[in-house]
């Protein structure tokens, strides 16, 4: 399915990896795994690697595939090349198994330490669940990490070590920073994740394709029907469908609308974090108003599972544009609002600029994309670079930042909500009338009308609801742009109405992978904004 | 205005039962310790936000702290990683305390029946109110806080809460 593929001997990953970084592919997207131990056709062994890169001028991407060696189950590591190889590998041997030669820390990182068995591997029962009894004390990866920058074991009496998280305020979610102080200075720091991560690529092995979607919801909660729709796009470049002008229309104003909601969630905890709780209030009052929208749009607030494979799932109702009309008018008086407050605000600018820089080159290496990326300087959108569903007709820009610090990111978050505000309006002025929902047997349910009256609309409602759509084999990468970034789905069919696997590539698990890096040598309190500027949302990091 | 021994000290004074006036205290300021972990934790905010406002009903402090709260609040899904930490912080909780269990993985473990998932905190800590929803409503949630308003209203200091039986899969 795919032609950009390349299938490779286990032995040449590193020198074909290499080969590619010379030859212009800088970002390493995703690594994983497919287990091919009940997969129909007859494979050269058990498990294969599939390695995803994307090219500098960021329109083009690749995919590796290496099948590893049944009894060794070993290949070797391009943690050295890419930075964000090394949480990719970690999660490849946490989830099945495989181990990565001259990785230096191949130790799990979603699953709890007392874990026992690889879960995606196909024959771990999806409920054999696994008690963890008490936390680990991580110093297992603090003493190397403070071995390389000089401490001894000795010097660790003279160190502060602390926990910021699961559970603290500052975590936003479930992150765990275990961190060595001295002083008021981060010194070294190690994440850990996996606090929420709960199956979400098994449960797409034991659901239909459409029965995934509700699952996409809770990826990045803040913006649903971004995932939603980033999952549809991939099983409908699958299936061949291109849907119709209209549904891809109302695809592009209803996710722009969530990414607007999503850097509003976003600042306003940013802004509550640094002290300023009045632009929380300005930042979520439009935010409820928008729920109100999507509520009575979708049935839902937040998880609005609004995308159907091949469509959507409601037209858009009579009063849906007035409404809209005020949803917009109150997010630019909220950001204005806000931005008063803070835009020539010297506390605000000594707070945030030149704190929690993040370098482009460091940030390519690993994985950073969406505004994060964009804040340090490097205009990559997937929306200008690798447009779907017409978004090259839009006029709108790309915001970038300069410095890269948490300063251009509120500002760059910022600026996208006006972006996304522009796409709207011009959207609903082009929007298109006719069909919502293509026409295809065997993808969409038939009209009840159907169902109750002849009897081949009965046996497709059947059909399709118990086994879901018939996807043609193969293995397909797809990307959208979320609202943290490409977000990829890397699905493999067996021909069946189930996934043979979904992986799902988290714009927030590599940013978080660099955060580590960004904060040591800053001041604790710069780490807490850090972290809240970069908006790691758990369920899409940890699944 | 006061009968019997009260008319004698004119209106500064009142008399009431001691249970009575320690759980109207009690009940109307409740201090939520959210346990946020996902989807929920992000409607929570809503909640205590402009349009719903916790604040309404006496619960808008919002700790971080466990030591300084009574009301835990479990806003998402609690995998097996995140559990000891679930009752390391109820642990810490002072008595009397109270724990509203929000959302269908808070509950039940939603629809996430799978290897990582606790299927409902009630396998670790006890519960209080339950509330459905993916996630809930906001007005659901403070429909919960009213009920555990309402249950505080009915105890009495002179129990010993420390003797309710519960024993979770992580208590040894």
């Amino acid at each position: 399915m795919h032609k950009n593929e390349i299938l490779i001997n286990a032995n040449e990953i590193r020198n074909t990896i290499s080969k590619l970084k010379k030859d212009g592919y800088p970002l390493l997207l995703d690594i994983t795994v497919i287990d091919y131990l009940e997969y129909p056709d007859v494979t050269p062994s058990r498990f294969a690697v599939v390695y995803i890169l994307r090219d500098h001028t960021f329109k083009k991407f690749i995919t590796v595939k290496a099948f590893v060696d049944d009894i060794t189950l070993t290949v070797d590591s391009i943690s050295d090349m890419y930075y964000s190889a090394n949480w990719a590998e970690r999660e490849a041997y946490d989830q099945y198994g495989i181990i990565f030669k001259g990785h230096k820390n191949l130790k799990r990182v979603l699953n709890h330490h007392q874990f026992k068995g690889h879960p995606l591997r196909k024959d771990y029962p999806v409920t054999k669940r696994q008690l963890c009894t008490q936390t680990e004390d991580l110093m297992d990866e603090m003493t190397p990490l403070l071995e390389s920058y000089g401490y001894n074991k000795e010097d660790h009496e003279d160190l502060m070590f602390l926990n910021v998280g699961p559970s603290h305020p500052a975590s936003h979610g479930t992150i765990r920073n275990f961190l060595a102080m001295e002083g008021e200075t981060i010194k070294a720091c190690v994440t850990e994740v996996g606090y929420l991560h709960r199956g979400f690529e098994k449960a797409c092995e034991t659901h239909t394709y459409s029965q995934v979607i509700p699952y996409t919801d809770r990826l990045n909660y803040c913006s649903a029907i971004l995932n939603n729709i980033g999952y549809s796009k991939a099983i409908e470049d699958m299936l061949g469908i291109d849907i119709t002008a209209r549904a891809k229309m109302i695809r592009i104003i209803i996710g722009e609308l969530s990414r607007i909601i999503d850097h509003l969630v976003c600042n306003a905890a940013n802004m509550v974090d640094l002290g300023g709780l009045t632009n929380f209030w300005y930042l979520f009052a439009p935010r409820d108003k928008s729920y109100t929208l999507l509520s009575k749009l979708t049935g839902a607030r937040l998880t609005n599972s609004y995308t159907r494979i091949g469509g959507l799932e409601f037209d858009l109702y009579d009063g849906f544009e007035e409404d809209l009309n005020e949803v917009l008018k109150d997010v630019e008086n909220g950001i204005n609002d806000a931005l008063s407050l803070v835009e020539h605000n010297r506390i605000f600018h000594d707070r945030t600029q030149d704190v929690g820089v993040i370098n482009d080159e460091f940030a390519i290496s690993a994985g950073v994309t969406g505004p994060n990326l964009r804040a340090s300087g490097v205009a990559f959108d997937l929306r200008k670079d690798a447009p779907y569903y017409g978004y090259e007709n839009f006029d709108f820009d790309v915001a970038i930042g300069s410095h890269g610090d948490v300063y251009d990111r509120v500002m760059v978050k910022f600026e996208e909500i006006r972006q996304s505000i522009r796409i709207i309006k011009q959207a609903m002025k082009e929007l298109p009338d006719g069909p919502l929902n293509v026409n295809h047997q065997g993808v969409l349910l038939p009209d009840k009308k159907d169902v109750y009256g002849n009897i081949e609309g009965l046996m497709n409602q059947f059909k399709l609801t118990f086994e879901g759509i018939k996807v043609p084999k193969g293995e397909y990468y797809g990307y959208t742009e979320g609202a943290n970034g490409e977000l990829g789905f890397h699905v493999t069919s067996d021909g069946t109405g189930t996934p043979y696997k979904v992986k799902c590539r988290p714009p927030s698990f590599y940013s978080l992978g660099a955060y580590s890096r960004i904060v040591e040598g800053g001041m604790l309190a710069d780490a807490v904004i850090t972290m809240a500027s970069m908006n790691f949302i758990a369920g899409e990091f940890d699944r | 205005m006061g009968l019997g021994a009260e008319s004698s000290f004119g209106d500064s004074i009142i008399t009431t039962k001691l249970d009575h006036a320690v759980n109207w205290g009690r009940s109307y300021s409740l201090w939520p310790m959210v346990f946020g972990t996902a989807c929920c934790g992000i409607e929570f905010m809503s909640v205590v936000g402009a349009k719903y406002d916790l604040s309404r009903f006496g619960a808008e402090v919002v700790r971080f702290s466990p030591r300084q709260a009574d009301l835990m609040i479990v806003a998402g899904t609690i995998t097996y990683k995140q559990a000891p930490i679930l009752k390391k912080i109820y642990d810490q909780m002072c008595e009397p305390k109270w724990v509203i269990s929000m959302g269908a993985c808070a509950c039940s473990g939603g629809f996430y029946d799978n290897y990582t998932t606790v299927q409902g905190i009630d396998e670790i800590i006890p519960v209080d109110e339950y509330v459905s929803g993916c996630p809930p409503r906001p007005e659901a949630v403070l429909d919960a806080v009213m009920r555990v308003q309402e249950k505080a209203q009915r105890e009495s200091v002179l129990e010993d809460r420390e003797k309710r039986e519960y024993k979770g899969i992580l208590d040894a």
